[in-house]
């Protein structure tokens, strides 16, 4: 077997300087960007980048949420730490208020708020005259985002053509738009999840405690372990259990699957995570398994 | 820096339609233990529903719907594998002539390029054409996977065939290194492990082979640091801080450096990585740095160690075109290069290369994937290097003013085979 080696640590200055570099880069040549912040670990190493990247100055943008309505406690709290933390002006977009406007119907307690949240993204883009939005995903994370550029450009109503990605040579971003588009920005492309947890625990960055293992009761439902709660209400058939769990992505609560672990440590979560055998939308995420273009079909809508 | 090689390799995955490029990349990802069970799961269940067999492995990296339904590659995909010794990323470059602005922008930040050719139909003139491509933007490095073996009892005979003519294209494109190595991508031989199909082989796997070579090392490129700024930091106590990614070489506390296009000699006072404080930055990392004297630099300068790069308004340029539109001479165009953006106007066209028989002729216009050598102008002085010397201080890319479509790709220079 040919595992990845967690004491090689050198690539996370590679990686750390050109995230740094994307950052500076359109901060420079774009009008009015912003980070798109959710609390998860890969935002949240997105923000302690641009923080790095522009200290000892204020972060030249703000950043922003595109709140479900439907996220843990853990991460909310998270959340406003880490803009006060960073000493970042925190907006939020709330997908409640566009269910409220009519903008999008309402899925209903159970349903998923996880492509509303393209309409609700778009509208803040627009509202807030936003030429490029930082975001924090990785080309690991799917086939349709491997596909994709670092600075991936949107058209006037949002979208993302894939057959049409501007070249994107070198270190050379290019990151002029014409009023009404804008570009999604993605620093942390070539990291991998192992890079961040990795990266995370040198830098012993906090973050939202559910992503450490913790007792919790749990429901097993749709292959995958969800937590009873506001949005979880176990039907007669299901039994509640109690486990020791982890979150190894964090997305809304109602579709968002814990894995059993026992990973209390950063340290910890990098020896699991180096040895895992199921990528981590394929253990924790019900939005990625409606169908094999899943990401790319809302990529194109002008998903995250 | 030590002798070791390199924390991570960038490769492009180069070569023909139906060569294999895809199913090899997939193989590499499937027997280095990359891909988790449910990607594996959900490359069979794609493969089965598609009618093409149990396992399609170039599903792995054919990842938008219309790549999979016409069972080509549109665009690059990027895929990471580590090893114990190594990270990898791999940019899996698609073949066809009508996405070279695709296959370019993989090779143009690669240190190696892996071409895979099969055995039976010898070196096509895609691959031919990509090769030159690569060794155009500067990959030194090859791997050519031969591949196929199975279908051809794994002959030496026919695998030497193919091997003489790739060391002969590699030598007229003057790649530093090339390693010829026999594979079948479909049943894994050679890739990962090695096989007792090929007695008469005794050199390495693909994998030992990207292991352990000294592609992208930065002892290779040390032909003067360069740190084109990007953003100057204002110090709380007033001070000013010059912060962008070093290029061509190792910048230490001390070195003296000059300030260009000013020409301003000093010395570097302090280095920080990250905040950190550091004594030398080596090439690919952003570094924040203090100079000795006071000045005014800003975006779009650059901070150098002799020898030093010229200061200039006018070049010559290796052009690939990607605009709809052919290009011409008089056109005007906006101009990136390093951090600093200016008009330009191309000058003259010089000559068409003509890839197949790497020689240069004369035409009137660079259409869609043409290559060609042009006299560009620009508004504001640059500060540049030859492309053969320092590929971040000698590229730049030309923007269309009013679509704001990147339509161009241009290397300053002339490459040593044309």
């Amino acid at each position: 077997m040919v595992s990845p080696n967690p004491t090689l640590t050198n690539h996370l200055d590679i990686l750390e300087s050109h995230a740094m570099f994307i950052l500076r880069e359109v901060a420079a040549e774009c009008e009015r960007p912003v980070l798109l912040f959710s609390g998860g670990k890969d935002s949240a190493v997105l923000l302690h980048l641009a923080a790095k990247a522009f200290a000892p100055q204020q972060l030249p943008f703000p950043i922003m949420h595109v709140d479900t309505g439907q996220n843990f406690d853990e991460v909310l709290q998270y959340r406003d730490w880490a803009a006060n933390h960073y000493g970042a002006r925190l907006i939020i977009a709330s997908v409640q208020e566009s269910i409220d406007q009519g903008r999008v119907a309402d899925p209903g307690p159970m349903g998923s708020r996880n492509r509303l949240q393209s309409v609700t993204l778009l509208d803040a883009i627009t509202a807030n005259k936003f030429d490029a939005a930082f975001g924090g995903a990785r080309r690991d994370e799917d086939k349709a985002r491997a596909k994709e550029r670092i600075l991936s450009f949107r058209d006037s109503f949002g979208q993302w053509d894939p057959k049409a990605q501007r070249p994107e040579l070198w270190n050379l971003y290019q990151g002029r738009v014409n009023s009404g588009e804008h570009l999604r920005a993605f620093p942390l492309s070539d990291w991998t999840e192992l890079d961040i947890w990795q990266y995370i625990e040198r830098e012993q960055m906090e973050l939202p405690s559910i992503y450490f293992a913790h007792q919790r009761e749990v429901i097993f439902r749709d292959g995958m372990w969800l937590a009873v709660g506001r949005f979880i209400e176990p039907q007669p058939t299901e039994t509640i259990e109690n486990k020791v769990v982890r979150f190894r992505t964090v997305g809304d609560a109602n579709c968002t699957g814990a894995v059993i672990s026992s990973a209390a440590t950063l340290a910890d979560i990098v020896a699991e995570v180096s040895v895992a055998n199921v990528s981590e939308r394929g253990a924790t995420r019900a939005d990625d398994k409606f169908s094999e273009t899943a990401m790319e079909d809302r990529k194109r809508e002008g998903y995250f | 820096m030590s002798t070791q090689t390199k924390d991570v390799l960038r490769l492009a995955t180069i070569g023909s339609v139906d060569d294999g490029k895809s199913t090899l990349i997939g193989r590499l990802l499937v027997d280095t233990r990359q891909l988790f069970d449910d990607q594996l799961d959900a490359v069979a269940a794609a493969s089965e529903r598609r009618g093409v067999g149990d396992l399609d492995l170039s599903f792995v990296t054919d990842g938008l719907r219309a790549e999979r339904e016409q069972g080509i590659t549109i665009d690059v995909a990027y895929r990471y594998a580590a090893t114990p010794t190594r990270k990898f990323i791999i940019a899996d470059c698609p073949g066809h002539v009508q996405y070279t602005r695709n296959m370019a922008t993989g090779a143009s930040t690669a240190d190696l390029a892996l071409a895979v050719v099969d055995v039976a139909a010898g070196l096509k003139e895609q691959t031919r054409r990509h090769l030159c491509i690569a060794a155009l933007l500067g990959v030194r490095n090859l791997i050519v996977a031969v591949n196929k073996m199975d279908k051809v009892e794994w002959s030496q005979e026919a695998f030497q065939r193919v091997s003489d003519q790739v060391h002969s294209a590699s030598q007229e494109l003057g790649f530093a290194s090339c390693e010829v190595i026999p594979v079948s991508a479909l049943n894994g031989d050679n890739v990962v492990d090695r096989t007792s199909a090929s007695s008469w082989y005794s050199g390495p796997s693909v994998l030992e082979a990207l292991e352990t070579t000294h592609a992208g090392d930065p002892e290779t490129n040390s032909q003067g640091a360069r740190l084109p700024i990007q953003w100057v930091l204002r110090q709380n106590g007033g001070g000013r801080t010059y912060a962008g990614m070093v290029n061509g070489g190792t910048f230490h506390v001390g070195d003296t450096v000059t300030l260009l296009p000013a020409g301003i000699e000093t010395t570097i006072s302090a280095l920080r990585l990250g905040g950190s404080e550091r004594s030398e930055a080596y090439a690919g990392l952003s570094a924040d740095i203090d100079l000795a004297a006071e000045t005014d630099a800003g975006r779009g300068d650059m901070i150098a160690c002799a020898p030093l790069p010229t200061v200039t308004r006018e070049f010559d340029a290796t052009i690939c075109w990607f605009g709809e539109r052919p290009m011409s001479a008089g056109q005007r165009l906006r101009l990136k290069h390093t951090t600093k953006s200016t008009p330009a106007r191309v000058v003259s066209l010089d000559g068409l290369v003509d890839i197949e028989h790497l020689t240069v002729a004369s035409a009137d216009g660079l259409s869609v994937n043409q290559i060609g050598i042009a006299k560009i102008a620009c508004a504001d002085a640059l500060v540049v290097d030859d492309y053969q010397v320092n590929r971040a201080t000698g590229s730049f890319v030309l923007v269309d003013e009013v679509s704001n479509a990147t339509v161009a790709a241009g290397m300053i220079g002339r490459p040593s085979f044309l």
